[in-house]
């Protein structure tokens, strides 16, 4: 595994890790950032939307706060001000929400200690806070930083949906454009994700089942592409294993022992462990790597 | 105007599935958490979930304005290009990107 080394160099070092708790709050609330630059405004269109809509203005905040999901809530103003039957929302709400199933596998909630701390931080849990989240290096990570970070988007959006009821229609045009700051934070993240692991398996699979859900189902692009990740990344496991096991069996014939542990144990275990440990240490490896260029 | 029931069953709807979507997989991981192809997954999804949400986040953007593909591309490009080549500060490259975009839309 390679680490992009060069372009970093010359560039000034990213923030160490915070290590009093203020100063992981403090970073949290600075990751809140980029992501506020897209939830405010958002937020703002949501109190708006309501207001049009026809609907009371404590349906606003009362939303942003009952689920905190905010492409959903956009959705469900238009389904509620038509009175769509009640089955129907739920429906929708599961479709549109479902990928959130998958951000357990990589979410970092054993940080967080406490029942209501990891309640709030599950149920907080968007989009934005997983994917901040899982971008960052493991020794970045810290509860109150995650949690920092989850309280202070929360405060934009519901912030962003008061501003919109209040300020309803006196607000002049909204600015045109600001909603890219989400793609554009994706972006960025997702160049960081990789950077700390690059996986290109993972990245053509991933483009390949945005591409196909794009062109099939492109109303619920986003809930077929995840399934479709989800069911090659299976396959590549799979696939993983049975090559795993192929090579079990040609070892058995050639019967060439590559380490001292190959020798003493049997050779399912030894060989299993001799690919755990060396897969260990390039990771580790190439983390360390990584956080010496951050450092 | 809808019933003052039907706003708050829509409510309690929305909270429980959503809470239920985000939460059930913790509880269900847990027990799996040596599991082989747990792990794998873990450390496989991040990134293509991330590219994923990038897409189809760039999609909406272009839908809202639909002749805006060309300036949406070029604000991708810029944003990726000031992170990789000004030391990957995440408000940097938010920022700039987005400020292309916002400018491009608005002024041309």
């Amino acid at each position: 595994m390679q680490t992009d080394i060069s372009p970093q160099i010359a560039a000034p070092a990213p923030s160490p890790a915070p290590v009093t708790r203020r100063q992981q709050i403090a970073a949290g609330v600075r990751d809140s950032f980029s992501a506020g630059l897209g939830i405010f405004p958002l937020g703002i269109a949501l109190g708006l939307l309501v207001l049009q809509a026809g609907l009371p203005a404590w349906f606003a905040p009362a939303l942003s706060v009952a689920a905190f999901a905010g492409s959903m809530e956009l959705l469900l103003v238009g389904m509620v001000a038509a009175a769509t039957p009640l089955a129907a929302v739920a429906l929708t709400v599961l479709v549109v929400n479902f990928r959130h199933v998958f951000y357990a596998f990589s979410f970092p909630l054993h940080l967080v200690r406490g029942r209501l701390a990891k309640t709030y931080s599950v149920y907080a849990m968007i989009d934005e806070a997983y994917a901040v989240s899982a971008s960052l290096p493991e020794s970045q990570r810290s509860a109150p930083r995650l949690l920092a970070m989850q309280i202070a988007s929360q405060a934009y959006w519901v912030g962003g949906g008061l501003v919109g009821v209040a300020v309803g229609s006196a607000l002049p045009a909204p600015v045109k454009g600001l909603e890219f700051s989400l793609c554009a934070l994706f972006t960025v993240l997702t160049l960081d994700a990789f950077r700390s692991r690059e996986d290109i398996p993972s990245v053509v699979l991933a483009g390949a089942s945005v591409t196909l859900a794009l062109v099939l189902t492109p109303p619920i692009a986003l809930f077929t592409a995840l399934l479709l990740f989800v069911a090659l990344l299976l396959a590549r496991h799979a696939l993983i294993a049975r090559r795993a096991a192929a090579g079990r069996g040609s070892t058995g014939r050639h019967a060439a022992p590559r380490t001292a542990s190959h020798v003493a144990t049997t050779e399912t275990a030894s060989r299993a462990t001799t690919e755990t440990a060396s897969r260990a240490m390039t990771e580790t490896a190439s983390r360390a790597a990584t956080e010496t260029v951050d450092a | 105007m809808p019933s003052a029931a039907y706003l708050a069953a829509v409510l309690a709807i929305a909270c429980g599935i959503t809470f239920a979507l985000r939460a059930v997989p913790f509880a269900v991981l847990r027990t799996l958490r040596t599991s082989a192809i747990v792990r794998r997954l873990a450390l496989w999804m991040p990134v293509g979930i991330l590219g994923i949400l990038a897409v189809t986040s760039l999609r909406g953007a272009i839908a809202a304005e639909p002749h805006t593909t060309l300036y949406a591309l070029l604000a991708v490009a810029v944003t990726a290009g000031v992170h990789l080549l000004s030391g990957r500060r995440t408000i940097l490259s938010v920022g700039i990107g987005t400020t292309v975009y916002v400018l491009l839309v608005n002024l041309l």
